[in-house]
């Protein structure tokens, strides 16, 4: 029996991605993004697409769905009106933040403006302690008189923190019931469901953001879903999240904080797959389309996970420039280096690329729609690594003499430069911005980037892999098929999953066993509750966290715990476990010290089949070139004679020496010279350094 | 082809590289320290220098004080230690006042990096441990040997060998010893990954050595901050502000000769020594001082030997800015953390409508403690603990923005989560949030202080090691802007307490703490109507305080009663 057809759609800002997977074969389409009513874009894609496929609505099985609206409301700050009701005397703590310029040396540095304005930070007299124990209890009838001011203001959305609530949530609970059996419509954040986690501001901010984008996104799943199964199609859709893992819309309205960033995520679980089928246990995921470039690390096929996430930085990508949310994320390093990133040199003489774009509009000059400024996209063209006839699949046609215009009048005059040589500083000064964020992200944890494999998808990074490559002491690279709709082809690929979390510090040296193993089956219910509604029968599979640290410190690290009963006996392993991660991480581990567990997290997930490695491939021989253009190679310090090619006329086994560059329609794979490229069973193209390749 | 262009390129992506290192050393220090101020705060500095002990590259991760000084700290060590004198595997420590980042509580530690044999960089760290023994943490000292362990420039690791010795002289000499000792070992950890980095670099580019790449930083930096300097009005600008001091006020007087591409800031004319720990040593007064020209002159040109050659700071001996040992400093910060605002009096009169007004500038952080000898004997009634908990007022009203609130500057620490101090302390902080009025009155307002209320969840009491500023003498405005609130520190209970000293919260009373604001800029009654309004909607300013101070009358709704204003403002 063939599998029923599965479809994934993925809503980015600029353009809604489409893969139907059939029997027969996959199809995508590209569809522009509706922001207005996203799921206008969606219902016309899936139209089209199974029209196209000539499969029945009725007959699919699945729809897999991530979508950027959160994020969007966020960062445009378009969610709900909503209010905050907290510990009286803590108002402020969204405000107030971390009490920390991000930005050392600005004197006009300004921090993000909470997403409730003070005059809607509510507050009630209650108070815990560390401990739980409840020092003043909640005054009900104080949370009753908020009730006027909620409807006065038209609040559509209430967050509810309060202090140590991670301990304890009854008063939240409480809070909330109050609250609802008042204003049935109203939609209730408490942050301990959300992040029952220690840090104030941190859980503050995360049940603020929840509350904030969950009208919005109740509204739009429920349109969705009609125009879904008015159009017949009556598979159950489950949405992607921001940890790779999926979850069914009921999840998704309570919760919808956990699917900001979904559609990186779901790119980050194909270059995952990616990995395992070119044998890479040690990869790096590098996805660089208009504005941004993401590097996740992956070992073991495992993408590095993470609890803590910035959306919506504001002021050149810094860290603490956004909002934070602590939510479980596939851990990636952002930067702004993209396609439209633009160039220009400071006042020390030295070029900088980035992080403002021209984004698609006006977009880079070579576009002609009014961009003025040289961005990265022009030094491509101008290197020749771009073909200006043949953008986009030949529907953008790009003005190469508006490039080289721009790169000379900014970057190439100035400086005293030929137009190449600047070009190609443009290219170096990008390149090693990704590459340094890569070590300075991978040495916060105690990993090293050289020797991986790296995994270019987006419509910029088969132009850069190669020399970012070079810069990381990275040897092989992995272009797979249909890379400008990575994300979507992921979400096919993710489990359907949950993490949940709980706050208990607990000392090493009084080991409670009983204690952790009831949390553990606490968490275990907790997380099945949420996957079994969207995978009643299959296996699953849970990874136990711990986060650790010398007793006395302030950042805990990572343990991953044995999934079983504990006994006394398990200290010294779980001190042996933290000694060995730390000795990992920071090289060497400090002597006598008590050790201490502060949070515990369980995920749980469908078991997925063993990902087969790609089986080997006879060489045949390559159809000549389709042509040949000129391309700067920036080690050679010279413009060489490159053959191109047609990556559609690309069969397994094929292989190419550089310098060449392939040609698909949403990118360009550069090959420089003294690499080869070969194509793999599975259609992905893999440079490898000659003498090296295969 | 131009291979000129691409050296030139190349060169400039290698100096990224240098920067990346840094950053790199920064956050293994941060992620593996354990005093709070490090790990929480970020109270470090990382850089990398050449074997003449200049800087090349500093993360910018770290907070003014130790960034700045720590630059002139490696040349001491050289000066003890010489290059040729060094092996593989070195490391050396020091917490000299004076050599290092001015107070007891900062180790520095600088380690050579060896390519084939040869020195070709020293790394450099500092972290602040939480503890260095001495009277604790609050300014009563009266010499530097009331303050604590005294560590001169010494080797800590010799080939790859810890100096056992030193560490255990160390245990034995402070509170907390495991946690100093594990903020050792994050020092001496960041240096080596720092070293690991900066020698894969050079294999990559094929780099014997430094010199050529350490000389271009160098020379570009130091000729970029030269233009800048160039750039603006030369001549010379005084300025004086008067701060509380411990029992007597303090002033701090600067001069500021702009002119051959130099900043020259003298400091002739300030109060002399105190007999108390607030004195700073020259190295602090330069740090902070560079700091606050750097932020005003070329904030975005990075940090090394030749930005900060251009910057030349001078202070006669004995004076508070320029104490000699051994004057205590523990207190340092006091006066260091007050000099960008002088420095920008007098930059204001050069280039006006460039700097902020005078803020809260020295942090309001709050240090408790209880144990024996201090709040009681340790009898088993009351649990002992210590804790530094990061806090500031409000910042100085920007030339076109207010000021931000309860943030700090020019020192870059972050907060400790209540939630956090509350479960390692017998605490309970029952409120934490901005102070209303205290942001002072201008066109543009300064930004709030805040308010905190503290008791222990014990029937003991608990002691302030109290160093607090503002409190008599508030930061004024400019340009006819209004000064920010004074801060206060009272007990719930009526009494008033001192702004400096240890004190003593009694069981079952509250400590309350309240932080001063920010000055303003610019007349008040020139400011926006509809921007007063919002902060009266907000609960930022009181209705009678809009009246009062800015002459915006509103009406029971808080929007803008037009006529009234009018009224008001024409008076």
């Amino acid at each position: 029996m063939s599998p029923a057809p599965r479809m994934a759609v993925d809503i980015g800002g600029t353009f809604t991605d489409l893969v139907l997977e059939t029997a027969d074969g996959d199809v995508s389409l590209k569809v522009p993004t509706t922001p207005d009513a996203p799921e206008v874009a969606v219902l016309e894609g899936v139209g089209r697409l199974l029209g196209e496929a000539a499969v029945a609505p009725g007959a699919v099985a699945l729809v897999i769905h991530g979508t950027t609206l959160a994020t969007n409301a966020l960062i445009e700050r378009k969610g709900a009106r909503t209010a905050l009701i907290t510990t009286e005397g803590f108002r402020d703590s969204v405000e107030i933040a971390y009490e920390h310029r991000f930005e050392q040396y600005d004197l006009y540095m300004e921090r993000p403006p909470p997403l409730v304005p003070r005059e809607l930070r509510l507050t009630v007299p209650e108070r815990r302690a560390a401990d739980g124990e409840v020092l003043l209890p909640l005054d009900e009838q104080a949370v009753r008189d908020l009730l006027p001011v909620l409807q006065a203001e038209n609040i559509e959305a209430v967050a509810i923190c309060f202090l140590h609530s991670y301990v304890d949530d009854a008063h939240e609970v409480r809070c909330a019931e109050i609250l609802a059996q008042a204003m049935p419509d109203l939609a209730i954040t408490r942050s301990a469901e959300v992040c029952p986690e220690i840090r104030e501001y941190e859980r503050m901010s995360t049940a603020i953001a929840n509350a904030y984008v969950q009208p919005l996104m109740a509204g739009y799943l429920g349109r969705l879903e009609a125009g879904l199964a008015a159009m017949g199609l009556a598979a159950p859709l489950l949405m992607m999240m921001s940890s790779g893992g999926v979850t069914t819309v009921e999840t998704a309205r309570a919760l919808p904080i956990r699917l900001v960033e979904s559609g990186p995520a779901g790119g980050v679980i194909l270059a995952r797959d990616v990995a395992a089928e070119n044998g890479a246990a040690r990869a790096l995921s590098f996805d660089m389309g208009g504005t941004t470039a993401k590097l996740t690390l992956i070992d073991d096929y495992r993408p590095q996970h993470s609890r803590s996430f910035e959306v919506a930085r504001a002021y050149r990508f810094l860290k603490g420039s956004g909002l934070p949310l602590r939510i479980p994320v596939i851990d990636m390093v952002e930067i702004g280096a993209g396609g439209g990133s633009i160039a220009r040199i400071d006042a020390l003489r030295r070029i900088t690329v980035g992080p403002d774009s021209a984004g698609a509009d006006p977009g880079p000059a070579a576009y002609g729609q009014g961009g003025e400024a040289p961005t990265v996209t022009d030094a491509d063209v101008a290197l020749g690594r771009i073909d200006p006839e043949n953008f986009a699949g030949g529907h953008i046609a790009l003005d190469a003499d508006a490039a080289a215009g721009a790169i000379s009048r900014d970057v190439a005059e100035p400086l005293s430069l030929p137009l190449e040589t600047a070009a190609a500083g443009i290219a170096e000064i990008v390149d090693e911005t990704m590459a340094n964020a890569a070590r300075v992200h991978a040495v916060e944890h105690g990993k090293d980037v050289g020797g991986r494999v790296l995994i270019a998808f987006g419509g910029a990074a088969p132009l850069h892999a190669a020399r970012l490559a070079e810069k990381l002491g990275i040897e092989r690279i992995v272009v797979p098929a249909g890379a400008g709709v990575g994300s979507a082809y992921g979400f096919l690929r993710a489990p359907i999953g949950y993490e949940v979390v709980r706050t208990r510090l607990a000392r090493l040296a009084a080991f409670d066993a009983a204690m952790v193993n009831d949390l553990f089956a606490e968490m275990q219910a907790e997380a099945e509750a949420v996957v079994r509604l969207g995978a009643p029968d299959a296996p699953l599979e849970a990874l136990r966290i711990a986060f650790m640290r010398y007793r006395g410190q302030g950042h805990e690290i990572t343990v991953e715990l044995p999934e079983r009963d504990y006994g006394a006996g398990d200290r010294e392993l779980l001190h042996e476990l933290f000694e060995a991660r730390y000795r990992d991480l920071f090289g060497r581990v400090i002597p006598k010290l008590e050790v201490e567990i502060l949070t515990w997290t369980l995920s749980l997930a469908t078991r997925r089949d063993e990902i087969q490695a790609a089986p080997p491939t006879p060489s045949i021989a390559a159809p000549p070139p389709s042509g040949s253009r000129m391309l700067f190679d920036p080690l050679a310090e010279a413009a060489v004679e490159a053959t191109i090619h047609d990556r559609t006329a690309l069969a397994p086994g094929m292989r190419l020496a550089g310098p060449a560059v392939i040609v698909e329609e949403q990118t360009t794979t550069v090959v420089p010279a003294g690499f080869a490229a070969t194509i793999n069973s599975l259609a992905q193209i893999v440079i490898e350094r000659e003498g090296q390749a295969a | 082809m131009s291979n000129e262009g691409l050296t030139d390129i190349r060169r400039q992506v290698m100096w990224n590289r240098l920067l990346a290192v840094v950053e790199e050393q920064a956050q293994t220090l941060v992620r593996t320290a354990f005093s709070t101020s490090a790990r929480e705060a970020g109270d470090i500095s990382a850089g990398v220098f050449d074997p003449e002990g200049r800087m090349l590259a500093q993360a910018v991760t770290g907070t003014p004080g130790h960034v700045n000084s720590m630059a002139r700290a490696v040349v001491h060590f050289l000066d003890v230690f010489p290059a040729r004198e060094m092996r593989p595997g070195d490391a050396y420590i020091t917490n000299d006042p004076w050599k290092g980042t001015g107070h007891l509580h900062d180790f520095t530690l600088v380690s050579p990096t060896f390519v084939d044999d040869r020195l070709v960089a020293l790394f450099a760290s500092t972290t602040h441990v939480v503890d260095i023994g001495g009277i604790g943490l609050s300014p009563d000292s009266r010499q530097v040997f009331h303050e604590g362990l005294y560590v001169p420039i010494t080797p800590v690791m010799r080939e790859g060998r810890v100096e056992e010795w030193l560490l255990n002289l160390v245990r034995h000499n402070v509170r907390e010893p495991e946690q100093v000792e594990g903020d050792i070992y994050a020092l001496i950890a960041c240096n080596e990954i720092g070293s690991d980095r900066l020698r894969a670099m050079m294999a990559e580019y094929d780099l014997p050595v430094l010199d050529a790449l350490g000389g271009h930083i160098i020379e570009a930096s130091q000729r970029a901050m030269e233009a800048a300097i160039d750039a603006l009005p030369q001549g010379r600008w005084r300025d004086e502000m008067r701060i509380d001091g411990y029992d007597s006020p303090i002033d701090l007087v600067a001069t500021v000769t702009i002119g051959g591409g130099e900043i020259l800031v003298d400091f002739d004319g300030s109060s002399p020594v105190s007999d108390r720990g607030i004195n700073c040593p020259m190295c602090y007064t330069e740090a902070y001082t560079a700091f606050g020209v750097k932020c005003a002159v070329a904030p975005a040109i990075p940090n090394n030997a030749g930005s900060l050659a251009p910057i030349r700071v001078t202070a006669p001996e004995n004076t508070i800015v320029n104490a000699p040992p051994p004057a205590a400093v523990v207190a340092r910060s006091t006066i260091g953390h007050m000099l960008p605002d002088v420095v920008f009096g007098c930059l204001n009169q050069a280039v006006p409508g460039r700097v902020p007004a005078e803020g809260t500038s020295n942090l309001w952080n709050v240090k408790l403690g209880a144990g024996h000898g201090m709040t009681g004997l340790s009898d088993g009634s009351a649990t002992p603990f210590m804790v530094t908990s990061f806090h500031s007022g409000g910042a100085g009203a920007r030339p076109a923005q207010d000021g931000l609130s309860a943030t700090p500057f020019p020192s870059g620490v972050r907060n400790v989560p209540i939630e956090i101090t509350e479960a390692i302390t017998p605490l309970v902080i029952w409120r934490k949030d901005l102070r209303t009025d205290s942001g002072g009155p201008g066109r543009e307002r300064g930004g709030l202080g805040q308010v905190m209320e503290i008791s222990s969840r014990e029937a003991a009491p608990f002691g302030i090691f109290a160093s607090f500023e503002r409190v008599h003498h508030p930061a004024r405005g400019r340009d006819g802007g209004a000064p920010g609130a004074n801060g206060r520190v009272r007990l719930a209970s009526g009494t008033e307490l001192r702004h400096k000293g240890f004190q003593t919260i009694p069981a079952g009373d509250r400590l309350i703490v309240e932080m001063p604001g920010g000055g303003g800029i610019g007349e008040a009654g020139t400011r926006d109507t509809a921007r007063v309004a919002a902060d009266v909607r907000a609960g930022l300013v009181t209705r009678d305080a809009a009246e009062r101070d800015y002459g915006v009358v509103l009406d029971d709704r808080l929007e803008v009663d037009e006529d009234g204003t009018a009224t008001a403002r024409s008076d």
